[in-house]
């Protein structure tokens, strides 16, 4: 399984992202999947902060950025470019949540309908986090972000997360999937698939940010796995429009994932918030039920 | 070989011959009949270039952004709110040094809503980084594109430059326009070679941030740039000249200024009538004269200067305004002058398309020469 | 030295940027238990950790965060965070 190529990071160290940064990972496996026939796209945010400081860039392939919301546009004049060209390169654009669900999707949206041969990779880490910790489209109901803050008559983010990939899917994107950086196989294989998928891609994969959700560094890849574990992500592939495959779980009570993280404490403490964490399990619940994640025992009837 | 048409079709067809690779543009009156025209010569395979549909200016612009630094000359047009819509990638585009040229066919900004004639969209846009030329006619409009994909294209210049031309006033109007055959427009302008490109096989990193280490060399390498490209304009107007026979080596224009007393300033089409009226204040034995800016940015101030060194007051037609300070035009020219003891006035003139007659610029002729001036012209004061 | 135009800059500079100075707890592997499965290269957010001609792994201290993702990822349990003498 050691899939490291000596002397060939992609992404290089010395990149300023915090330490245990789920979305660093999440570019170095990128750049895995890809190698170096690529051209990046990157949107303003965490991971376009923290490896292009001018001089010191982090990318050993060609990486534009331009703004914070039109990477998709910008790729998709790339695409256009190097199609008439004749030159080879993938098209690949970055973003994070923000970028991606929230001030993106106009030229998101754009680029997926007129059909460009582009792999659009959204790093969830459910927040605005460059900007400090704001809400985003993407931040699940009841985290506590600091425009969504836990208080007296407030229990955090009141909004469930935008279903991106089905917004992408009904663009009639070939192939959508999500991803976790827990599963670091997984994320490169549907980046491989994706990127010699024609037409427009999108994978959307789970990157925990330690500073942000407030858990140790350490935990970046066991927080990804709860998550999956408590059915509150799902990684599953669309083909054509349609769920072709969802990872089955042994769900575990959300409980676990929640109790973790800084920004559900307020769920727990002063006073355990049961309601809430009904809700939240109200969410693991459906996702299991619409993808059909759930491993039965061995025994029930069903 | 004059030809009548209209001036959108004029700067397509001349926009066709600069062979631009990507074309991303949004429609917007009164642009619309240049990219519906480019559109259909793509349909026609008249020309080869990649046609992106965009669903909006926003990515028109971010689009060329991108096919520019892949490596392909690219061509935009917009106006107006079309503009206003792609400020944040003007200022990125011109940061990150890439040669577009797009047409700004001049409309008014709303509120209130009004899709005619004047030049607060492109003026607005003044200190984003790009070059910014403005047509008199219909000949020059499309002219003028040869020129700007020449300049911004110089390895020594690298920004963008909009070429502006006033909306139905000369985009929807026929003149005769003299066409350059293709093999003429190639003589004139080589195939795009980019500086630098977004390429595998040799990588780099567009569009990094900059800490205040270095932020300010940044901006200050763009705003020399800026300079510089004052006089890759006058050699590649000169160059037009002798190849085609149309000089415009000229930044700014002087029409009947050599004796005159008081001067006209004025952008883009206006000056053709300005040009009527200093005849007719000519016939009546008045020393006017006109100046016409051609280039706004750079702004040609010691040109300026130079060229109304004789003058004793100077009337400037805005057909913008700052909110709350007065015209754009007229403050620069202001600054130009300064020092000198000449007398100059601004007028803020013929927004959102209110039409000027020979009369009216007689009138602000004589309004400056009174001492009378910083102010709207022809107000309608019944209305207010 | 001079600006390159646009903000644009050529691959490999980061590395100049030795993130090693943050840590605070430093990673120590024991090659013994090593089953080199290759996990903790794999998901090293900073792709610090190398393989030794042995097969087994080492990080990089010039670029180690520190972060501990290694060790909680390892199934052998051979990798333990240190508080770093400095
Ligand atoms: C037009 C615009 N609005 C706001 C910002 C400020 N801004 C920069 S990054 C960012 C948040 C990024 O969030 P996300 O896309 O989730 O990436 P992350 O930082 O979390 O990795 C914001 C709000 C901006 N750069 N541009
Ligand atoms: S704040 Fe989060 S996403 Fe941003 S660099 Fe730190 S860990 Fe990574
Ligand atoms: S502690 Fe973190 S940064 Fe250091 S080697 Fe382990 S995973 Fe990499
Ligand atoms: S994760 Fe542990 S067992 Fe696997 S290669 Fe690294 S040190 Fe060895
Ligand atoms: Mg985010």
């Amino acid at each position: 399984m050691a899939e490291v190529e000596q002397g060939c990071e992609l992404l290089s160290a010395g990149h300023r992202a915090c330490g245990g940064c789920g979305p660093a990972l999440a570019a170095r496996l990128l750049l895995k999947a890809t190698g170096k026939n690529v051209i990046i796209a990157a949107a303003t945010g965490c991971m376009e902060v923290f490896s292009t400081p001018y001089p010191e860039t982090a990318w050993g392939v060609p990486w534009i950025h331009s703004l914070f919301e039109n990477n998709a546009a910008v790729a998709s004049g790339i695409e256009a470019s190097l199609k008439k060209q004749g030159r080879s390169e993938k098209v690949v654009c970055i973003g994070g949540d923000g970028s991606t669900l929230d001030i993106g999707v106009l030229c998101i949206s754009g680029a997926f309908e007129r059909g460009h041969d582009i792999t659009y990779i959204c790093y969830d880490n459910e927040a605005y986090m460059n900007t400090g910790i704001q809400r985003s489209g993407a931040t699940p109901y009841g985290a506590s972000t600091t425009t969504s803050p836990a208080g007296k008559c407030s229990l955090g983010n009141q909004h469930q997360k935008k279903d991106m990939p089905r917004i992408l899917a009904a663009h009639g994107a070939p192939y959508v999937a999500t991803a976790s950086i827990a599963y670091p196989n997984d994320f490169v294989q549907k980046v491989e698939r994706a990127i010699n998928t024609p037409g427009p891609c999108y994978i959307q994969v789970h990157t925990p940010c330690c500073t942000g959700w407030g858990f140790e560094s350490g935990e970046t890849l066991s927080m990804a796995k709860l998550a999956i574990e408590t059915g509150l992500w799902v990684n599953y592939e669309m083909v054509d429009g349609e769920v072709v495959k969802a990872k089955k779980v042994m769900r575990k009570p959300v409980e676990e994932y929640l109790a973790k993280q800084k920004r559900f404490r307020h769920l727990f403490k002063p006073t355990r918030q049961d309601g809430v964490i009904a809700n939240i399990q109200a969410i693991a619940d459906a996702n299991a039920e619409r993808f059909g994640i759930d491993i039965k025992r061995k025994g029930s009837s069903e | 070989m004059l030809e009548f048409m209209e001036g959108s079709h004029a700067v397509a067809e001349i926009v066709k011959r600069c062979r631009p690779q990507v074309i991303a543009a949004y429609p917007i009156t009164p642009q619309t009949h240049i990219v519906e025209d480019l559109a259909q010569m793509v349909a026609n395979c008249e020309l080869d270039a990649e046609y992106i549909t965009v669903e909006s200016e926003f990515s028109a612009l971010s689009a060329c952004l991108g096919a520019s630094a892949a490596g392909s000359r690219v061509y935009s047009a917009t106006t107006s709110q079309g503009l206003a819509l792609m400020f944040e990638v003007c200022f990125n585009a011109a940061g990150m040094r890439q040669p577009i040229v797009m047409t700004i066919a001049n409309r008014s900004l709303g509120a209130p809503l009004s899709i005619w004639n004047d030049q607060q969209d492109s003026i607005s846009l003044r200190d984003s980084g790009w070059l910014q030329f403005y047509a008199e006619d219909n000949q020059e409009a499309a002219d003028l594109h040869m020129i700007a994909y020449k300049v911004c294209e110089d390895h020594d210049i690298l920004l963008p430059a909009f070429v502006c031309f006033d909306g139905f006033i000369l985009s929807h109007t026929y003149e005769p326009v003299a066409l350059p055959t293709q093999e003429e427009v190639d003589a004139y302008l080589p195939a795009f070679n980019p500086y630098q490109r977004l390429d595998a096989e040799a990588p780099l990193s567009f569009g990094m941030y900059a800490t205040p280490e270095y932020y300010t060399e940044f901006r200050y390498e763009i705003d020399q740039a800026q300079y510089r490209a004052k006089e890759a304009f006058v050699k590649a107007g000169r160059e037009f000249g002798e190849q085609f026979g149309r000089d415009y080596s000229a930044l700014v224009e002087g029409y009947r200024l050599d004796d005159a007393d008081t001067a006209l300033v004025a952008m883009g089409s206006i000056c053709g009538t300005a040009k009527d009226a200093v005849d007719e204040m000519r016939d009546a034995g008045k020393k006017v004269g006109l100046l016409n800016i051609r280039m706004f940015r750079p702004f040609p101030a010691p040109e300026i200067a130079d060229a109304l060194k004789g003058v004793s007051t100077v009337a400037v037609l805005d057909k913008n305004i700052s909110l709350g300070s007065g015209g754009a035009v007229g403050t620069e020219v202001k600054a130009a002058l300064s020092g000198s003891n000449q007398a100059v006035y601004d007028y803020i003139i013929a927004l959102g398309g209110r039409d000027v007659r020979k009369r009216d610029i007689a009138a602000v002729v004589d309004l400056a020469e009174k001492g009378k001036g910083d102010m709207f012209y022809g107000l309608r004061t019944e209305v207010l | 030295m001079a600006l390159r135009v646009g903000c644009a800059s050529p691959p490999g500079r980061a590395l100049e940027n030795k993130t090693g100075a943050w840590r605070v707890f430093k990673p120590v592997f024991e090659p013994e238990k090593c089953s080199k499965c290759g996990m903790c290269a794999m998901v090293c957010p900073e792709g610090c950790v190398r393989e030794t001609e042995e097969g087994t792994f080492e990080p990089d201290l010039d670029y180690c965060k520190g972060c501990g993702i290694c060790e909680e990822v390892c199934p052998k349990k051979s990798i333990r965070m240190e508080k770093e003498e400095k």
